[in-house]
């Protein structure tokens, strides 16, 4: 290893930062998270309902001078990409004010930062061999699958819960509807 | 981590001295490289990350849903409004944060006192919903006066706790060694967290049916 130097370098300067957090949301509150980004970052922000009431949330996203990036009422889940046009502190708000009793679960995936690029020789950029950008190519996927993997897992958990709360409801309902021939069965038998 | 490259730094410049010509330039570089590990912790422990507002008795709490055998690293840094400078600065003395993980069996496997610095670690033995909650901690009460704090969380998960830095050092990998290494660790995760979510299924099925 002729620069671990470099090597050493380069690991620390492709820094990523991703926070995936999952809060509980009391009702009649609202919970920011900021963070300070210089510009020209991407950030992508994932947040999806969990748990609690009828799964649905208040999330806006300010920038540093208070210009509204995203705003959405009453979601479920939503996706939000953006490249920031100026150095500052970003907002991302959680609404449950809406709701007078009910506690929401959220997640959240706030990531940020751009892609792993190695540091420039000291002669000038030299371009990766064709292993290394195999290897880069390759971690960029790996990012996606893992992030999407979450992603499916809490989607399945919730359809999961609605199939089956549609199950009961539709044999609840079939039910019912028996009941109403059952009784008047009985009455026309009474009356002849 | 720091300590033991510093460590390492005391040990080598002690046999620096015996050493003489190329062999010694050899020791130089080394030293170098070790300085830069040291030197870029720090730095790492002072990036900012995603940072929320707490009052004085609120407590916090996060659900991390991990497999087992799961290393999760969390750095927080807390900084105190301050009324005559009307800025936030780093947290005084006397300012705790107390934190508390929990695993999936409510059970506590964390609990400690820590500065208006701190980093905690922990390594799941259960797969599932572990709790981590912060709360302040306060010697002084005057300290808050009806103001905020402002923590700054940091939460590494998996793979991400992994210090590559170190262990291209230790196992002295190549570059490319290095990258395939942590396309290794990547996709080890990953199958973690799809074997989790099908025993997850599993157990949910179980549980319904018997």
């Amino acid at each position: 290893m002729r620069h671990p130097c470099l090597l050493i370098l380069a690991v620390y300067i492709a820094f990523i930062n991703a926070t995936e957090l999952t809060f509980e949301l009391p009702d009649n509150e609202k919970q920011c998270f900021y963070e300070d980004l210089e510009q020209g970052v991407k950030f992508d922000i994932d947040f999806q309902v969990i748990a609690g009431g009828n799964y649905d949330v208040d999330c806006f996203v300010t920038d540093p001078v208070n210009n509204m990036l995203y705003q959405e009422r009453k979601k479920q889940y939503d996706s939000f990409s953006h490249t920031t046009t100026m150095k500052g502190v970003y907002k991302v708000c959680f609404s449950n004010e809406f709701s007078t009793f009910s506690h929401k679960t959220v997640y959240l995936d706030f990531r940020t930062g751009e892609d792993a690029r190695l540091l420039p020789d000291m002669n000038g950029a030299t371009a990766l061999t064709q292993m290394e950008s195999a290897c880069l190519s390759i971690h960029e996927i790996l990012k996606v699958v893992s992030d999407s993997q979450t992603w499916y897992r809490l989607r399945e958990a919730q359809d999961r819960l609605r199939a089956i709360i549609l199950f009961v409801v539709c044999i609840g309902q079939v039910l019912m509807l028996k009941s109403f021939f059952n009784d008047k069965k009985a009455s026309v038998a009474t009356s002849t | 981590m720091g300590y033991v490259a510093l460590e390492s730094l005391r040990t080598v410049r002690r046999r620096s001295v015996l050493i003489t010509g190329s062999v010694k330039m050899v020791a130089i570089r080394m030293q170098f490289t070790l300085y830069l590990v040291v030197l870029l912790n720090i730095y790492n422990s002072f990036v900012s990350a995603l940072y929320f507002h707490i009052g004085e008795t609120e407590k916090k709490c996060f659900i991390e849903e991990i497999p087992d055998e799961t290393m999760i690293i969390g750095n927080y840094r807390t900084q105190l409004y301050d009324k005559q400078k009307e800025e936030y600065l780093p947290a005084t003395q006397g300012l705790g944060m107390f934190v508390e993980v929990k695993d999936p069996d409510e059970k506590v496997i964390l609990s400690r006192q820590y500065g208006s610095e701190g980093r905690f670690i922990f390594t799941s033995h259960t797969p599932g919903e572990h709790q981590i909650c912060l709360h302040s901690n306060s010697s002084k009460f005057a300290l808050f006066a009806g103001g905020m704090l402002r923590v700054h969380l940091d939460i590494q998960v998996g793979e991400h706790t992994n210090n590559y830095a170190e262990i291209a050092a230790k196992d002295k990998l190549t570059e490319l060694q290095l990258r395939v290494r942590q396309l290794m660790e990547q996709v080890d995760q990953i199958q973690k967290e799809q074997n989790y979510q099908r025993v997850s299924v599993l157990q949910v099925w179980q549980l319904r049916s018997g």
